[in-house]
């Protein structure tokens, strides 16, 4: 029973991250339905450059922490400036996923050159002895996870429910010519959702970072995992990618713990694979919706 | 108020308007009638800027607005009401209603937001009823009532209007007809309405222009377009020939 909770807890734990990733998946999809393979990418950004600023330039923990979101922040402004927006007006959904694969390349590419393979990581965020729950041993940085997971998931539907600007992205995402009727520049909006999904990514690889160690390549998977837990949940359904981000969590860490940590990774492609055979709109999705997307 | 001169657009290859001249003078409901693919539609969508024209000119009290974004021409007073509605079927009623809204947006504006927002629910009292309902719950001659109102938010001093009939009873037609010319009344607006019901257009407009194939082949006061026997036989007619077979 206390190994169980203690799964649970660390299934939790990863769960968030991938949740997170699934949200950005979303939010880029819905106003533009691109696939933003680079989204994983922005996880990696967070962690390195937060133990670049933190502990390779010593810099205050507020301090760093705006940095290096306003560092994730700049990075999505411009792979949407440079490369996404030349690209939407030709229209071909397949051509801009691959880019968005390209970039993820040059991304890796360049915190190679700057960190090194090596992983990196830096001290949780509040120091103190761990809790027991139940016999489950849970970090104090597991309830940072756990809990600024939650505080993004209620701000970014305070965003897009009650201010202007999200109901304009809401819009955008339901009806493009409806939108730009109602005077909404588009290709704002396609640039914010960039930004906002290179920040949340960011934010779960801060948090992350002090548990699982962060190193240059660790994108690719983290966009497979995302991918999975938004698929999981139905694409575009933000409340869907926090479900299946959970879920993928506590699936990965029950095989790894009950099976063999081997089989981890394989949990995320098995159900992927399940979900496009079987019930392509997701677990949580409507079929209708569905046939009329794009992609 | 609204003056287009040797308008060319093409769609794609397509060359979809061909050396269109119309204009409009303020407080007129001008209607535009044609058949399926006359260029009626691309006309209004490149009025507001959703298209660009290759050659000629579009003016907008005294200024040129045909290299304008949409932004810039909701913004200085032209909405346009889509074929097909095109409301956010998924947010509520009110949310829509908010997004009208969006080109006059401001923190300050708030109070004067909500204000126009009761001027809509006073002509449309249904819409108030619903507003907190998802709007592709409505029925559709509601839809349409919400697609205006929704317009009307951005306070547009010239709104056009695509096809309002579209999909309509023809009980509601007549509702929704009656409520474009109460709405020159109480907004003082300009409209320039789109429509293939081109009998129930004509009876509410003072003037017409009949689009063909892209060209403007006829033109003048509603009442000598309905009794124009090239009107009569290929737009009034034609429903009457149907009915007789049937």
């Amino acid at each position: 029973m206390t190994l169980l909770l203690q799964f649970l807890f660390s299934g939790l734990t990863t769960g968030t991250v991938y949740a997170l990733v699934g949200i950005g998946f979303n939010i880029v999809y819905n106003s533009t339905s691109i696939i933003n393979l680079a989204q994983g990418e922005f996880v990696v950004i967070g962690g390195l450059m937060m133990w670049f600023f933190l502990e390779g330039m010593q810099l205050p923990f507020a301090v760093s922490l705006s940095l290096t979101l306003l560092t994730a922040a700049v990075v999505g402004l411009l792979m949407e400036r440079l490369t996404i927006k030349p690209l939407l007006k030709k229209g071909d959904l397949l051509l801009m996923i691959m880019v968005t694969i390209a970039i993820s390349i040059l991304i890796r590419g360049i915190l190679m050159f700057k960190f090194g393979k090596d992983p990196y990581t830096y001290p949780p965020f509040t120091e103190g002895e761990p809790i027991n729950f139940y016999g489950a041993v849970i970090t104090q940085q597991t309830l940072w996870v756990i809990g600024i997971t939650a505080l993004c998931i209620v701000l970014l539907y305070l965003f897009f429910n009650k201010t202007m600007t999200g109901r304009a992205m809401r819009a955008c995402s339901l009806d493009v010519k409806a939108a730009r009727l109602m005077g909404i520049n588009v290709s704002n909006i396609v640039m914010l959702s960039f930004i906002i999904s290179a920040i949340i990514g960011a934010i779960g690889g801060i948090a992350i970072t002090p548990i699982s160690l962060m190193e240059y390549d660790k994108g690719a998977m983290l966009s497979v995992k995302g991918f999975c837990a938004a698929i999981m949940g139905g694409l575009g359904r933000s409340r869907g990618a926090v479900a299946g981000g959970f879920t993928l969590g506590i699936l990965e860490s029950l095989t790894a713990g009950y099976i063999h940590s081997g089989f981890k990774d394989a949990v995320a492609l098995l159900i992927m694979l399940f979900i496009l055979f079987v019930k392509p709109a997701g677990i949580f999705g409507k079929a209708e919706i569905v046939r009329l997307r794009k992609f | 108020m609204l003056k287009i001169k040797n308008l060319d657009v093409y769609y794609g290859k397509l060359y979809t308007l061909k050396k269109v001249s119309l204009h409009i003078k303020r407080g007129e409901i001008v209607t535009l009638i044609g058949s399926n693919g006359a260029g009626k539609t691309t006309l209004l969508n490149t009025v507001s800027g959703l298209i660009k024209p290759a050659s000629g000119n579009i003016v907008f009290e005294d200024k040129e607005i045909s290299k304008e974004t949409p932004e810039k021409i909701v913004k200085i007073g032209i909405s346009q009401v889509p074929e097909g509605r095109l409301i956010f079927k998924t947010l509520t009623v009110e949310e829509n209603l908010l997004l009208g809204a969006y080109s006059q947006y401001s923190l300050k504006k708030k109070k004067q937001i909500q204000e126009d927002m009761g001027g809509v629910y006073n002509l449309f009292p249904k819409l108030k009823e619903r507003k907190n309902q998802l709007a592709g719950t409505l029925s559709g001659g509601e839809q349409q009532m919400l697609a205006i109102g929704r317009a009307l938010m951005a306070k547009p001093k010239l709104l056009l209007l695509d096809e309002p009939s579209m999909g309509l009873a023809p009980t509601i037609i007549k509702e929704v007809f009656e409520h474009i010319v109460e709405l020159r009344q109480l907004y003082g607006l300009t409209v320039l309405l789109v429509e293939q019901n081109a009998k129930s257009a004509l009876k509410i407009a003072d003037r017409g222009y009949v689009l063909e194939t892209g060209r403007v082949i006829l033109e003048g006061t509603a009442e000598d377009l309905l009794l124009n026997k090239d009107v009569q036989r290929a737009y009034l007619g034609r429903d009457l020939d149907a009915e007789e077979r049937i």
